[in-house]
């Protein structure tokens, strides 16, 4: 037997809300939305992690600008702390001329279950958890290693988003996992569409963000980056529904 | 020491299994650890002594095996093991393996057709492969 298994949930038990942020399709802005949550989160002075869970793409470091980190070995991995969030990534187990890790199925779950049972978060508020896109190996291991995680879905309005997004939502209802709610990202023109596809999935519309030509410039640059539309809105339609997200889980 | 978090996971394991058996007392437990993973089993068994003072498993005999790394490359079907090519992974990498094995996919390569795209055979990770109880 694989004793890891039996080690996640020890590393996880002190984190009060664990927030995985998913979407049916690529490109539609969750790992900007992870981190400019955690971002905010941190700045709020709560307690936060990231985990970027997206193998293939790991960007959160991208999008925080944080390079060369290291983590602490210490009966375990303790995650490095930039701008107040403990930051966990594939990345930091890959030398950063190497640009791609060829992981398929059970690669994918083992070094899952390995960063799972090896991080020592701590106590933390929340954990935010960028995952990939789609159904994939990645969130059906979350579904299987993390008892209790809550979902934030976020799609573009897009018809072809959120087709998948309707397969993604079916999924984790059949898994009982809480769908906090869906945001509408990179909206440019006036439409009803994520708003009606919410109703029809009965799943709460959380709000939208006008596409934000100025995050291209703020990436990597976390003091521009929360001087951003984009940022401004997360905290304004996120932050408030998460804190008090007794209120979204009705 | 990442050790340490690797021997909270085998202890807590065992009381489960322990705990799911109504066993009185665990006596013996066998555990296989790949090599690719480079544990440093003198770490790891001081690790699994001092965390199971206190509870039921304390004096419990550990009989540890190794077992070699061996790959199989998915495009030409080559055939490799690790200690072939142990001298041409760097210390940093051989870092990044022992936490998250699976980076090995990063640093190796089949060394007859070049792709990364190979199959861990064996040697990855570590298992409780038995355990002995007293009821």
């Amino acid at each position: 037997m694989d004793p890891r298994i039996n080690a996640i949930d020890l590393r996880l038990k002190s984190i009060k809300e664990i927030i995985a942020v998913m979407s049916g399709k690529g490109g539609v802005g969750k790992s900007l939305l992870s981190s400019v949550i955690a971002l905010s989160l941190a700045r709020m002075e709560y307690k936060v992690g990231l985990l970027d869970l997206d193998f293939h793409g790991p960007s959160c470091n991208v999008i925080l600008g944080v390079k060369g980190l290291s983590f602490i070995e210490d009966k375990g991995i303790v995650p490095p702390r930039v701008y107040g969030i403990k930051i966990m990534s594939i990345s930091f187990y890959i030398n950063e001329e190497v640009d791609y890790l060829p992981l398929r199925g059970s690669d994918i779950t083992n070094a899952l279950i390995e960063l799972l049972a090896i991080t020592r978060w701590g106590s933390l508020d929340y954990l935010i958890v960028d995952m990939p896109p789609g159904t994939g190996d990645e969130l059906l291991d979350l579904i299987r290693f993390v008892k209790k995680f809550k979902t934030l879905i976020v799609t573009i309005p897009s018809r072809l988003a959120i087709a998948t997004v309707g397969r993604l939502i079916k999924l984790l209802k059949e898994s009982r996992r809480p769908i906090l709610g869906i945001i509408e990202n990179m909206r440019s023109i006036e439409t009803d569409l994520v708003k009606n596809f919410a109703k029809e999935y009965n799943i709460n519309y959380l709000g939208w963000i006008p596409f934000d030509p100025q995050v291209e410039d703020a990436l990597g640059d976390v003091d521009k980056l929360v001087k951003t539309l984009f940022a401004r809105k997360v905290k304004e339609i996120v932050i408030k529904n998460l804190i008090d997200s007794n209120k979204i889980e009705s | 020491m990442h050790e340490w978090a690797l021997a909270e996971a085998i202890i807590q394991s065992l009381l489960n299994i322990a705990n799911e058996k109504k066993a009185r007392r665990v006596k013996e437990v066998g555990i296989k650890i790949g090599e690719l993973q480079q544990i440093d089993i003198e770490a790891f068994t001081i690790a699994l002594k001092e965390l199971s003072k206190g509870t039921f498993l304390e004096g419990i005999e550990v009989k540890i095996k190794e077992e070699r790394a061996s790959f199989r490359c998915r495009v030409c079907g080559f055939e490799w093991k690790l200690e072939d090519i142990r001298n041409e992974i760097g210390d940093s990498e051989k870092e990044y393996i022992h936490f998250i094995p699976e980076v090995v996919h990063a640093f190796l390569k089949c060394p007859r057709c070049g792709s990364h795209d190979f199959e861990i055979k064996k040697g990855r990770g570590l298992w409780i492969s038995y355990i002995k109880i007293e009821r």
